[in-house]
């Protein structure tokens, strides 16, 4: 079914089993704080036919039991849900720092960037690590941080041939997005740099190192420090 | 019964160990991972009297060799990807056991759907990982070590096993409506970004004939075919991507997004893949034809009730397979066509031949 209306916010089915709730369609920090805050109520007050409840920047997807939902009863309580839940204020928190090691091997896209944007690779490096960034969700694959707030100037359309496999660590650049690969995977984000910290392991608890909500700023390092820091000889943040 | 075990003598092309799927992590970017073809995994571990979630290997193309120690029993449902004990032909969506130094093998595809279950009795026993016991590759988590079988890996059963001796023989009726086809088609809602596309956009797209291109894994498959137009551009503000979802890059070849699928992502969707036929794409493969069918929700609605229709009918069938008198001995019962008694009458006893006329 297609989500359409003039209207936010405004739903409708992707899917017979995963019901869409669209609080707008831009990168915002108040649309993402509705979405936000209505998923933690849709949560709180699931009954027991909703399967999970995933935010993401701008809209919040229900996925219901296949087999058991009802779908105009999803609908309607949706529609509930969305006259009970209340945003709450973001309270200031002192930036998480990411180590990244730009350009070169770790970020063959720089130069691409850089040229799209009619600026030198280092003016890239200094706009990227210039922000305070917000995680608006984590997606795409575990701990995959979506993060706004980045440079206007850094915009860049994904490639429009999507790599194979993009190694752990890669820092990247889609349209007005930036974002760190927490494990290999394939996508089509232009790559800038790499990060040598572990963003997802499952072993670890808990196994995401970033969650929605927080604030980060990006730090540049030299490849050597990358290693250091890689193989535990530099503990991070110092 | 104890658990079985077993060794993997080759690995197969791409075997690993699968349930339901990681649902409810989706939202710090977790896959859901699970069966691609489900329907047959369910039906799998009802046959060998399993909850429809134990876990199962799932067999790519050329599956797996194994070695078993110890006896149990086991089902392999989903496509022919010809299953062979001790180098005989084993059925198809049958219960059947091994015995200790028996070996399980395939022949290889017939060309009817690349992926096959093998369910054993007791589900295979590995760590529960965030709630599920799927292998998802790409975070190397789940599974046996979060990656495919090797050679030399040893795998075990649950210890809890099923009725093992009123199960085996089972094999339900059923029809198996995800076999691949020579064109399969698949029913689709429109998508949730359809109006980023030109209007005739999805009636074409469902009009062409498309082929699953080499670039077709558990996350998606790419389809070679006519390329899809966007309005103006494929980007969209990220959101969730559902079982199913059809969604089209800049390059215009559209990707069914499958089991191992990111939960969200930044492309267009024109269509969804309805989810009573998730499972037959989920059993398909490179060079394998596709076609969509475009259906309403309440069309969707009442092909997923059929599912579960037919999923309760194999449930029923395989109760009553257990629950069917059975002689103590496991040698089958012969009942005599001749034979003789002594009947006393009024004190007097007398011989008296009988024959089955």
């Amino acid at each position: 079914m297609p989500i359409t209306g003039d209207a936010f916010p405004r739903a409708g089915w992707a899917g017979d089993s995963c019901y869409v709730i669209e609080f707008g369609d831009v990168i915002d920090e108040e649309i993402n704080a509705r979405a936000v805050a209505f998923a933690a109520h849709a949560r709180m007050s699931a009954p027991d036919w909703v399967v999970e409840v995933v935010p993401t920047y701008r809209s919040v997807a229900v996925y219901v039991d296949s087999f058991r939902a009802e779908r105009d009863v999803v609908a309607e309580t949706a529609a509930r849900w969305l006259r009970q839940y209340s945003v709450t204020g973001r309270e200031e928190q002192v930036p998480f720092g990411i180590p990244v090691c730009y350009g070169g091997d770790f970020g063959p896209d720089l130069a691409s960037v850089a040229a799209h944007a009619g600026i030198d690779e280092d003016e890239v490096v200094r706009l990227h690590t210039g922000q305070v960034y917000l995680v608006y969700m984590l997606g795409f694959t575990p701990g995959f941080p979506y993060l706004g707030g980045m440079n206007p100037k850094l915009e860049t359309p994904r490639l429009d041939e999507p790599r194979v496999a993009i190694p752990a660590g890669s820092v990247g650049i889609a349209g007005k997005q930036t974002g760190i690969y927490p494990v290999e995977s394939p996508g089509g984000w232009r790559l800038i740099g790499r990060t040598p910290l572990t963003l997802f392991d499952p072993f670890r608890d808990p196994p995401v190192l970033l969650e929605a909500g927080m604030r980060l700023r990006f730090t540049s390092i030299d490849g050597d420090r990358f290693r250091r820091i890689q193989e535990g000889k530099e503990t991070w943040p110092q | 019964m104890a658990a079985m075990k077993m060794t993997v003598v080759k690995p197969g092309l791409f075997t690993t160990i699968q349930d339901l799927g990681r649902w409810g992590h989706q939202a710090i970017g977790m896959p859901v991972a699970g069966a691609m073809d489900w329907f047959a995994l369910r039906v799998g571990n009802m046959i060998v009297g399993n909850p429809e979630d134990a876990a199962g290997l799932e067999c790519t193309l050329s599956g797996p060799k194994l070695h078993f120690q110890g006896s149990g029993i086991l089902a392999v449902a989903g496509a022919d990807l010809q299953p062979r004990l001790n180098g005989e032909a084993a059925p198809m969506w049958r219960c059947f056991k091994v015995h200790d130094g028996d070996s399980l093998s395939f022949a290889g595809p017939v060309g009817k759907g690349c992926r096959s279950y093998i369910c054993f009795g007791g589900g295979l026993d590995v760590p529960v990982v965030m709630g599920s016991r799927s292998t998802y590759v790409r975070a190397a988590v789940g599974g046996l070590h979060g990656r495919p079988l090797k050679p030399g890996d040893v795998l075990e059963t649950g210890k809890e096993q099923p009725l093992v001796e009123r199960t085996v023989g089972f094999a339900p009726s059923f029809e198996d409506i995800y076999a691949v086809e020579d064109v399969r088609t698949l029913s689709v809602i429109e998508g949730p970004q359809i109006h980023m596309f030109p209007r005739e956009s999805f009636e074409r797209f469902c009009a062409q004939i498309y082929e699953i291109g080499p670039n077709a894994d558990r996350m998606g498959y790419r389809l070679e075919g006519p390329t899809i137009e966007h309005k103006a551009g494929a980007d969209i503000v990220s959101d969730a991507i559902p079982p199913g979802s059809v969604q089209v890059p800049g390059h215009g070849k559209p990707i069914i997004m499958l089991a191992d699928r990111q939960t969200t992502g930044g492309y267009a969707k024109i269509a969804t893949v309805i989810t009573a036929d998730v499972p037959a794409a989920g059993r398909m493969g490179p060079g394998d034809k596709v076609s969509f069918k475009a259906v309403g929700l309440q069309e969707a609605v009442v092909r997923l009730k059929e599912l579960a229709r037919r999923l309760r009918d194999i449930r029923i069938q395989a109760a009553d397979y257990r629950s069917r008198p059975r002689p103590v001995s496991s040698a089958p019962l012969k009942r005599p066509d001749k034979g003789s008694m002594i009947v006393t009458v009024e004190g007097e006893k007398h011989r008296v031949d009988w024959e089955t006329l």
